[in-house]
């Protein structure tokens, strides 16, 4: 049984405690500076447009106006980069134009920042931006990533073409593939969309910079899940600032799911108007902003083949995608449709051939990026409905379908059609749990429910692989990554006892001051009160590459791990010194360092002190002190899978869709806090069916964003949703760190969305209706088209 | 510049403020009370709310005159005198009801006026009140868990951790 605070326990997070009593200290919440002043943007109102010419003359002679920069300013600093390289099919590297501060020459998204304000007030820069007068020639909108692949009207002039890259995984498989795909008995096809969406996260970006002449030094307050990331970015690619001149400090952060991990203009904004009008200077985006400039997810437009035996076994799977990267290149938009993606697309089948096209197009759009799940709920998706829609042509179970074609325990560790290493896992075992906590069997009994209130019911079912835990440098450096990911925790015992524990990964809401104290505590047998963590300040911080793709626990949690054992060690020696031993002969039980068959011991706490007042010490062979660092980079990526089931009731009168059962069954490996690794599937389940049958960014052919509030874009609400049945009691540890834990964080955004269309179809069809595709959101008048014109 | 007299959890406050100041601006940035958040600017998403005169209300729909000679509690007033929390307050941290917590003193003013009127309310009573509030972490399971915690009901049957 798990102690009350070690790994395995649900502690209660201690975190909560302040943001119960609204004294989280968010961005926005920092207490004014005396001299603080304020930045506002002047964003473009056409998708697309030449600046013809900027007059911020009225602008700069208002009340309580600083400064007004313009691209100009800019146009001498580096562009914001892709964080990854991707190479064409033919060889050629990815197309790659630059993503100014401001935009310079050109706007091309609704929203393009071209000007910014700096007031006294927040009121003074609005009204300045309103006096600026922007003369932009409006040009078409290019929107539709089919068409934008033979227009000659470009987002980007300078590069001739609105191709990114036409990527191919894995080519040499393709000819494999096609031939498989040519003999099968059976050929399923599909062609789906992987429905754009906005992340947001609740608390808006907030940016604020300073500047110190006496030491030439810059501090950014920033809402960002990886701080050193970001001053990288800054300091080697936007600004060259040094970057031991520039402190990068991401305090409470109210959600990421994504769209806070890269580098908006904003901050280079900020700093560089800190450093010129010499104050402190906070932009702080409203929601509106927030819709129209932060890094939108998925948007993909996929025709996907799965070809079988006459069995259902099977043979091959082939996509081709069109993935929108939106107007810029955001840090992460070529990684997540290829290599987030492309590798997934085996899922959790022996399937022995897979080919996957990705062609990434721009268009006049807000760039799009990672968001929650980041290229693997595309993946899941794309092959969970295709499987569906097999199984109903062959007329087999899906379940039973996607059984035959599992990966069976014995067979790890498996190589994958798609390229990967699968480590571990037990598919069938997930499978079997999800039948019984979802009482499977009750269904049919629960349908004639529904039909006799007049509803129509439907059970969907999925199975999902992801790749968690990012990643081994080695690896992702091969395939184009142009950073390491591996991260990093220092643990500092201090003289008293007590432990502070700097950490690489940033918490936004996953618990990270709870969860990492209780390894370090069950390590050390210590009381995890004793110990803090501390995150968010590049100041305070060994270099981590911060929260995202599920990473913390697996990557930054294992190098609090090593630090950890390290300090052990150390301790070890500093015990047997005191005790007069040889350090082999120490062990450590209960916070209680002690020689071997004796009763001769000392406390952790004792030893603490020893090596702070090091009296009586062997300082030729041991250092005092006792802090310590680790880097950690995985040997491998991790692999959470799950099986989902869903059960949904459609009202055929009006096609409202309601999700009344919504089971997962996941596998994360080894958990450290089930009710925190609860609470993260429920988010994810909630941003999953949120995708299925709410959420869509709309733009319309004139690139208007017309979902651009909480008024037009469908968050769930709470009387959307369920509650759901979670269970993590399969879980086959990680092989390759020292937790044997894989990631929770994006899981439930992955394995939801292909369950409920599953769901959904199998309600139209219990119905009479064939329906065989619906693409998401499924919202009644979809749903009710589909099945008035089924 | 117009002056407002209010009483703020507990504590009698004056201030001068714009015809147009928003209520959540004067707590926020006057009054530096900030727990109450902003989320949006449509009055959609409940992170700001308040309770004025015992009733909730969505603190960026109401300007600070508006609210002259009224009784005001934020978040920062819900806990007890020595710090301790509320049986809501309680209720969210026991049943794991906020992750980033950007959204929760919204959703802890709503939920604790919601059992002011209604002590024992339904799984579909709480979904329902708390449509005016959107939080982004939590799916609201553990949410409405809470609340129906907090109100003395027995939640040991809705899902298990």
């Amino acid at each position: 049984m798990p102690k009350d605070t070690g790994i395995g326990a649900s502690t209660r997070r201690r975190e909560d405690v302040r943001f119960l009593k609204g004294k989280g200290q968010y961005t926005d919440d920092i207490p004014p500076a005396h001299d603080q002043a304020a930045a506002v943007f002047a964003r473009s109102t056409v998708a697309n447009g030449v600046i013809k010419s900027i007059d911020t003359s009225v602008a700069e002679s208002m009340p309580g106006v600083l400064a007004v920069f313009t691209g100009a300013d800019f146009a001498d600093v580096g562009g914001n980069p892709a964080g990854w390289l991707i190479n064409s099919r033919d060889g050629e590297p990815m197309k790659e134009p630059k993503r100014p501060v401001l935009a310079h020459g050109k706007v091309r998204h609704v929203g393009d920042a071209y000007a910014a304000v700096i007031a006294e007030t927040e009121k003074q820069a609005r009204d300045a931006v309103e006096a600026i007068e922007a003369d932009i020639e409006e040009l078409p909108a290019i929107m539709d990533v089919k068409a934008a692949l033979t227009s000659d009207n470009f987002v980007h002039d300078e590069i001739g073409t609105n191709q990114c890259f036409d990527w191919g995984w894995i080519e040499d498989n393709r000819r494999a593939t096609d031939d498989a795909i040519k003999g099968a008995a059976h050929v399923t096809t599909l062609e789906l969309v992987n429905n754009r969406l906005v992340p947001n996260a609740m608390e808006p970006r907030c940016s604020m910079a300073s500047y110190k002449e006496s030491s030439d030094e810059y501090t950014l307050h920033t809402t960002s899940q990886n701080p050193h990331l970001t001053r990288l970015l800054i300091s080697a690619f936007v600004m060259g600032i040094p970057e031991n001149k520039l402190t990068v400090i991401a305090p409470d952060v109210g959600g990421g799911f994504g769209s806070k991990i890269y580098h908006y203009g904003e901050e280079a904004l900020v700093l560089a108007a800190a450093k010129r009008v010499g104050r402190t200077v906070k932009w702080t985006s409203d929601r509106t902003e927030a819709f129209l400039t932060d890094a939108h997810g998925r948007d993909h437009v996929t025709t996907i083949e799965l070809a079988t035996d006459a069995e259902g076994n099977f043979l091959a799977f082939r996509t081709e995608t069109y993935a929108n990267v939106g107007a810029y290149l955001s840090n992460f938009a070529t990684a997540t449709p290829t290599f987030l993606h492309g590798t997934l697309m085996a899922g959790n089948y022996t399937v022995p051939n897979v080919y996957v096209n990705v062609k990434a197009v721009f268009t006049n759009t807000a760039p799009v990026d990672a968001y929650r799940g980041a290229g693997r709920p595309e993946a899941t998706y794309s092959l969970e409905r295709v499987i569906d829609k097999c199984a109903r042509e062959l007329g087999m179970d899906p379940i039973a379908l996607r059984r035959k074609n599992f990966i069976k325990p014995d067979q790890y560790p498996f190589a994958s059609a798609a390229g990967l290493e699968y480590d571990s896992g037990n598919y069938d075992a997930l499978m079997d749990k999800m039948e019984e906590v979802a009482d499977v069997a009750g269904f049919a009994e629960r349908r004639k429910a529904s039909e006799a209130k007049g509803l129509l019911r439907g059970f969907g079912v999925n199975a999902y692989v992801e790749a968690c835990g990012i990643a081994p440098s080695n690896l992702v450096g091969v395939l184009g990554s142009r950073v390491g990911l591996y991260d990093a925790a220092t643990v500092r015992v201090n003289a008293t006892g007590n432990l502070s524990v700097m950490v690489g990964a940033h918490s936004h809401g996953q618990g990270h001051e709870t969860v990492f104290p209780q390894i370090v505590a069950d390590m050390l047998g210590i009381d995890a009160q004793s110990i803090d963590i501390v995150h968010g300040d590049t100041s305070k911080i060994p270099f981590g590459m911060g929260t995202y793709g599920s990473r913390s626990l697996a990557v930054c949690g294992s190098a609090v791990v090593r630090a950890t054992e390290k300090i052990i060690a150390k301790a070890k020696k500093i015990a047997g010194h005191m005790l007069e031993a040889a350090e082999t002969d120490i062990e450590l039980k209960d916070g209680q360092f002690s020689v071997v068959g004796t009763n001769k011991g000392v406390s952790f706490g004792e030893v603490a002190l020893k090596a702070y007042i090091p009296h009586n010490f062997p300082i030729e062979d041991i250092e005092p002190g006792l802090e310590e660092t680790a880097f950690y980079d995985p040997a491998n990526f991790t692999f959470p899978s799950g099986a989902y089931c869903c059960e949904v009731e459609v009202d055929p009168d009006t096609g409202k869709v309601r999700v009344d059962r919504m089971t997962a069954v996941d596998d994360f490996g080894n958990v450290m806090n089930p009710m925190i690794v609860t609470g993260q599937v429920h988010g994810g389940l909630g941003q999953g069916i949120g995708q299925a049958l709410l959420e869509a960014a709309r733009y319309n052919e004139d690139g208007q964003l017309e979902s651009a509030s909480y008024m037009d874009y469908a968050m769930p609400r709470a009387d959307d949703l369920p509650f759901y049945i979670v269970d993590h009691s399969q879980g086959t540890p990680c092989t390759h760190n020292p937790l044997g834990a894989k990631g929770c964080g994006e899981a439930g955004a992955i394995g939801s969305p292909p369950t409920v269309v599953n769901a959904v179809i199998d309600a139209l069809q219990s119905g009479g209706k064939n329906v065989t595709h619906i693409d998401m959101p499924l919202t009644p008048h979809r749903v009710w088209s589909a099945m008035n014109n089924a | 510049m117009t002056k407002v007299e209010m009483t703020v959890n507990g504590k009698q406050v004056s201030r001068d403020v714009e015809g147009q100041t928003l209520l959540v601006s004067m707590l926020r940035e006057d009054l530096r009370l900030t727990g109450t958040h902003v989320g949006c600017d449509t009055s959609q998403c409940g992170a700001c709310v308040v309770h004025v005169n015992g009733k909730s209300v969505k603190a960026c729909t109401m300007f600070a005159i508006e609210a002259d000679g009224a009784d005001i509690k934020t978040i920062e007033g819900m806990a007890g005198s020595d710090g301790s929390l509320s049986v809501i307050q309680s209720a969210f941290q026991e049943h794991h009801g906020l992750q980033c917590g950007f959204c929760t003193p919204g959703m802890v003013m709503t939920a604790a006026n919601l059992l002011k009127d209604n002590p024992k309310p339904t799984e579909a009573e709480v979904r329902h009140h708390l449509q005016g509030n959107i939080c982004r972490c939590t799916g609201y399971h553990n949410i409405v868990k809470a609340i129906m915690a907090a109100s003395g009901q027995d939640v040991s049957a809705i899902a298990a951790e």
